[in-house]
């Protein structure tokens, strides 16, 4: 191609970059996630600095990580942003409906336990998925 | 809506990835434009115009005035 741009930032490399991005702030977030869940009981025996100090850098990490998100959709092509944005509808929508239905099956009797909160997290991690394959697929 | 992306990248001798590097988009949005799977935004189909050399009319026909 005669006239091809060949710069050493172009798109696809900027998509890449984004896309490392994320992944790095994604794994230092799951890490301080599971340093305030598992430190106070394994190492440090509950101490309140320390599990303060633990809350607030999770915190800061997990805005790190809205931010990189954000930037690595504003990356992405418009019909990569599309397969996102209707991924992340379904699986509101899903999360909301089965949320709410979920914590009333304890209200109702239907369940002995307490429901989690991770349970939900893992029915929208899923559904995001199932979301973003059928999206992909349909514009194959 | 139809496109003629296909004809007029051919035409150049362009293989999708060199287009969607021109334009900016990953190569499976190329793919899913030229199948007419996915419609382009305004501002993409101006580049494509403008990468072409022609108007918006000449590379994309709406199907429903046709």
């Amino acid at each position: 191609m005669s006239n091809a741009k060949v710069g050493n930032d172009d798109w696809a490399t900027c998509s890449a970059k984004n896309t490392a991005r994320l992944k790095y702030w994604a794994a230092a977030w799951v890490a301080t996630t599971a340093i305030v869940a598992f430190g106070p009981k394994l190492v440090w025996d509950f101490a309140v600095f320390p599990t303060i100090l633990g809350v607030f850098i999770n915190l800061a990490v997990g805005f790190g990580m809205i931010v990189a998100n954000k930037r690595y959709l504003q990356g992405l092509d418009e019909m990569h942003q599309k397969i996102f944005l209707d991924a992340g509808a379904f699986t509101l929508g899903v999360g909301l409906v089965c949320g709410i239905s979920y914590e009333m099956l304890e209200d109702v009797k239907l369940i002995s336990y307490e429901p989690e909160i991770s349970h939900l997290i893992i029915l929208m991690c899923l559904t995001m998925m199932v979301g973003m394959i059928l999206g992909h697929r349909r514009y194959r | 809506m139809k496109n003629r992306l296909k004809v007029l990248r051919a035409e150049r001798d362009w293989t999708q990835a060199e287009l969607a590097k021109e334009l900016e988009v990953s190569r499976q949005t190329v793919n899913a434009i030229e199948k007419g799977k996915f419609d382009p935004s305004l501002p993409l189909a101006f580049k494509a115009a403008r990468l072409f050399g022609m108007s918006i009319e000449d590379i994309f026909q709406d199907e429903a005035a046709s």
